[in-house]
């Protein structure tokens, strides 16, 4: 499963959301995600991925998680 | 400024029903809400029973979204609120300004708490959830309450261990009473069945390790042997009684007094000669302008610990005297639902407002054996029926908190 689909299953299970209706643009205040709920859904994913992610800059949309979840694994490996 | 404050809203989390309907018609029959222990697996403790919310699901009240992010206690203020809201009709008729919260709770999210402290130990600090503070902290079922319903006056927890619930409702009558808001949410609750809790609480040998449901919670019983610890929430709605009027609202009763002292005497005894507890009586009593004669229900805090029933005994013939005091139609609702702690009291207010409504007192069950100790009227076994005058609820609390709530009928 890719770093996309991950989270969009995630936040579909967490938050009772459509997966399909998730796309890379998607604003993660638009599905009610905030600040918390964001570092949440960081350490659900360490968990499943293995890897420590610490974001970098502000996360506004699912593009920004896949871009920090993909940076923590390409730092790690 | 000395405003009348009524009930217009009431909601009710219990172990022998969600609902005060449920509530109140089982707590008439005698029900039992007292059974094993299921939120966690109790093999390693020594109490075996607990009073526990039975088919709670918070997806009847909250959104899939909510429900991870409130602990069990706050959803079960959510619960109770929402039952108290809607049958008081004010939501849409206050001004947010003018509307506050008072919620109780002994502990906060002790499961939320228990659960991350696990997290910590077995998989270190990064695991720890970032909702663990504010799921945990006591003031957040008030601070839920506040968000839902957009009431932007104060909003304050009581934390006074088991008087956490009548605290909460008194400080919010003198809100309304003395004009800094005009309409409050408040109450108790609490969700402290986790192996945490049971365990601190059993090494204090507060709790009954008794395995019989119906012999376990046992107040002002020769058996007596501690309490049992249980769950819920109650939550009022109160209103100044003008405005309450005005827009014809259904009023459930009329807080009348409110006394609130302190033991300051020791951390978790009550004091022997029960000073605290009588005055904070005392206090409620005066504010009811009680008269000798009147008939009166007391809804006792009685816990079924030794110590406590004994003290209540001594509080109440003090406070009323001892000749008016056997007059008094006591019960303990702790005999059917368990000790729910920072909920007890808010329910309890509950057993006030129905028992002079429907002029029947609910009993005090399994009280087959009356320690000579506790030798007033404690309605053993079955309810009375009975026209009463003043209704009063009692909580105290570890810390020496003493809290008495009065309670009267509006013609």
């Amino acid at each position: 499963m890719d770093i996309f689909e991950m989270i969009a299953n995630a936040l579909a299970d967490r938050y009772g959301l459509d997966a399909s209706e998730i796309t890379p643009e998607t604003e993660l205040i638009s599905i009610g995600v905030d600040s918390l709920d964001a570092a949440e859904l960081l350490m659900a994913l360490e968990e499943k991925i293995g890897v420590e992610i610490e974001p970098t800059k502000k996360l506004a949309t699912i593009k920004d998680v896949v871009a920090t979840v993909e940076a923590a694994q390409n730092e790690t490996f | 400024m000395n405003r009348r404050v009524v009930v217009t809203g009431m909601g009710a989390v219990t172990p022998i029903g969600i609902g005060v309907r449920n509530f109140w018609a089982n707590l008439k029959a005698g029900v039992c809400g007292i059974g094993p222990i299921t939120r966690f697996d109790a093999s390693r403790v020594k109490s075996s029973l607990a009073g526990e919310v039975k088919n709670f699901d918070p997806l009847n009240w909250l959104e899939k979204a909510e429900v991870g992010k409130m602990d069990r206690c706050a959803q079960f203020a959510v619960a109770a609120a929402s039952e108290a809201m809607q049958l008081s009709g004010v939501a849409g008729t206050v001004d947010p300004n003018r509307a506050a919260v008072y919620l109780g709770t002994g502990i906060g999210g002790f499961e939320t708490n228990e659960a991350n402290c696990f997290k910590l130990f077995d998989k270190g600090p990064r695991r720890v959830s970032p909702f663990f503070v504010p799921m945990m902290i006591a003031n957040m079922p008030a601070g839920l309450l506040a968000i839902r319903y957009d009431f932007r006056g104060a909003a304050l927890p009581a934390v006074t261990a088991c008087a956490s619930g009548t605290n909460a409702i008194g400080e919010a009558v003198r809100a309304i009473r003395h004009g800094y808001a005009d309409v409050a949410l408040t109450g108790g609750t609490e969700a402290p069945i986790v192996e945490v809790g049971v365990s601190g609480f059993n090494s204090m040998k507060a709790l009954s390790t008794a395995e019989d449901p119906n012999a376990a919670s046992l107040p002002f019983d020769a058996r007596r042997a501690g309490f049992v610890i249980a769950e819920g929430a109650g939550v009022l709605v109160l209103e100044e009684y003008e405005r309450a009027k005005a827009r014809g609202a259904k009023i459930y009763g009329e807080i009348v007094g409110y006394g609130s002292t302190c033991d300051a005497y020791h951390m978790t005894a009550p004091r022997p000669d029960a000073d605290g507890a009588a005055r904070a009586v005392v206090e409620a009593l005066r504010e009811a302008d009680w008269q000798a004669g009147e008939s009166v229900y007391v809804n006792a805090h009685g816990t079924g610990t030794h110590l406590n029933d004994v003290a209540e005994t001594r509080a109440l013939k003090i406070a009323f005297g001892e000749e008016e005091a056997r007059r008094l139609a006591i019960s303990s609702t702790k005999s059917a639902t368990g000790h729910m702690l920072g909920a007890a009291g808010a329910v309890e207010a509950i057993v006030c407002l129905k028992a002079l409504a429907e002029n029947v007192a609910p009993p005090t069950i399994n009280l087959l054996e009356p320690d000579p100790e506790c030798d007033l009227d404690y309605i053993p076994s079955t309810k009375r029926e009975a026209k009463f005058d003043l209704a009063i609820s009692n909580s105290f609390g570890f810390g020496g908190h003493n809290a008495s709530l009065a309670f009267r009928r509006v013609e």
